[in-house]
């Protein structure tokens, strides 16, 4: 495997054109969550032409439901969730200059054509891993939508937090390939 | 026989220790799965990846945090014993004492809410609860966190009866191969044959509760578990879809008997955190 490559948030386009697909990339400052719930409100402020809850500019989104933190802690375990559920919501936050999203699982073409169109990328955490990754979680505020408990938005601190590019700028698809690649007949 | 007494008591504190023990520590059975995993994947990236579950598994035990955010809606399977009498309270408020207790203390996200209002009851209740009665005074509960990952790329279809045993294969592995990434690979692959529409998805949930690597006890089923592993493992899908040559860690079939007009088939998927645990009071 290719060595890890450690970025920081938030991203420009001269960052995000050098990745590619298949590369380990650890992020490092902040980003922040969303998912179902969340994405929904989000798409509506942007319809109404209001104001997000925060500056989305360069920003990366990474779709996960925390569990509660326990005392001490800024976070539970807190892996990605699957991400074609946001598929219909990406596009406009594309549009609005999101740079990245972390999930897991593949995306639409809509989706994966908007990351073209605005030069950005979609990363993987590793599913079911969200003990080892709450590590990577320095710190956790609720930004918005508080009544959403797990779904809120949460602004996240991170340190060399562990993701694998599965779409770049280019359009090319991880899955695809790495599927094409071990596959047997 | 004479009737024994189970206050309902006994059951919420089995129920609280279930789910908080089947959040946080991984079964032997799925361990040794992600060991062997780990040694034999083709794929330097799956590698990595079984790497990575065997050191969240550590952790999580360890720290006593969840393996994974999505702690699932609680499915409880009960063999009920029918000379048990549970006394003191609503039997199944009982078990959804024990889910509302162990997700608050054990500090388990709460993910069940209204289909339609989409309002979070903030205690994830109720569980969804399979009752069967058996013989015998004793209660076994079997419990699994169910995440949906897995579980929204699971079908059920009605075949007509000539789709026959190709028919069940091919539809098994195109569940897979569509789902791909999604349901969280490796996987444990549940197949319910027969029955009718609710019971295929039923024994296809059962069937998930069988430690990783026993196989059915009927020689024809075994073999078809076992064809089904070896060819859902062609695909190349891989641990968490990245490519590789273990995308299942192992496929359960269940049958029950159907109509002459029919062959229902049920695929629920179980990613690799694998969690379920049983207890018998």
């Amino acid at each position: 495997m290719n060595e890890a490559i450690s970025v920081k948030t938030p991203l420009t386009d001269e960052v995000v054109e050098k990745l590619k697909v298949g590369d380990r990339v650890l992020i490092n400052g902040v980003i922040y969550t969303a998912r179902d719930a969340a994405h929904k409100r989000l798409v509506e402020l942007v319809n109404k032409g209001e104001d997000l809850p925060f500056d989305i500019e360069g920003q990366i989104i990474y779709y996960v439901g925390p569990t509660p933190p326990k005392p001490g802690k800024p976070i539970g375990s807190a892996g990605p969730t699957t991400s074609y559920r946001m598929d219909s919501y990406a596009p406009l936050l594309l549009a609005k200059g999101l740079k990245g999203m972390i999930g897991k699982g593949s995306r639409g073409i809509e989706v994966i054509e908007a990351m073209k169109k605005y030069k950005a990328i979609y990363l993987a955490a590793t599913g079911g891993a969200g003990a080892l990754i709450s590590r990577a979680i320095k710190k956790a505020d609720v930004v918005a939508y508080e009544d959403l408990g797990p779904e809120a938005i949460r602004r996240l601190v991170v340190e060399e937090f562990p993701t694998i590019v599965v779409n770049d700028v280019n359009g090319n698809d991880l899955y695809q390939i790495g599927k094409n690649q071990y596959k047997k007949t | 026989m004479a009737v024994r007494e189970v206050p309902a008591e006994e059951i919420t504190k089995t129920i609280k220790r279930l789910c908080m023990e089947a959040n946080t520590v991984l079964g032997d059975d799925v361990i040794e799965a992600l060991r062997k995993g780990y040694r034999t994947e083709e794929s330097p990236v799956g590698k990595h990846v079984f790497s990575e579950l065997l050191e969240n598994a550590e952790i999580a035990k360890e720290e006593g945090i969840p393996l994974c955010q999505d702690t699932g809606l609680v499915v409880v399977f009960v063999e009920l014993g029918q000379d048990a009498h549970v006394i003191g309270k609503d039997f199944n408020e009982a078990i959804s004492e024990g889910v509302r207790q162990a997700y608050k203390e054990g500090y388990l996200r709460a993910s069940t809410l209204d289909p339609l209002t989409r309002k979070n009851f903030g205690d994830n209740t109720p569980a969804i609860i399979h009752i069967d009665i058996k013989p015998g005074d004793r209660i076994k509960l079997a419990l699994v966190p169910k995440g949906f990952g897995g579980e929204n790329m699971s079908r059920v279809i009605l075949f007509p009866p000539a789709a026959g045993i190709q028919g069940i294969k091919d539809y098994v592995i195109q569940r897979v191969e569509e789902s791909g990434p999604n349901p969280c690979p490796p996987l444990v692959v549940g197949v319910g044959i027969g029955g009718t529409l609710e019971k295929a998805a039923l024994i296809a949930k059962k069937s998930l509760l069988r430690p990783i690597g026993q196989r059915h006890p009927t020689p024809d089923i075994a073999k078809l578990e076992e064809e089904l592993l070896r060819d859902i493992n062609k695909l190349g899908i891989g641990p968490q879809g990245l490519g590789g040559t273990i995308t299942a860690l192992d496929v359960h079939i269940e049958t029950y008997p159907t109509h002459i007009g029919s062959l229902p088939v049920a695929v629920n998927f179980q990613c690799h955190c694998d969690r379920h645990k049983e207890a018998i009071i």
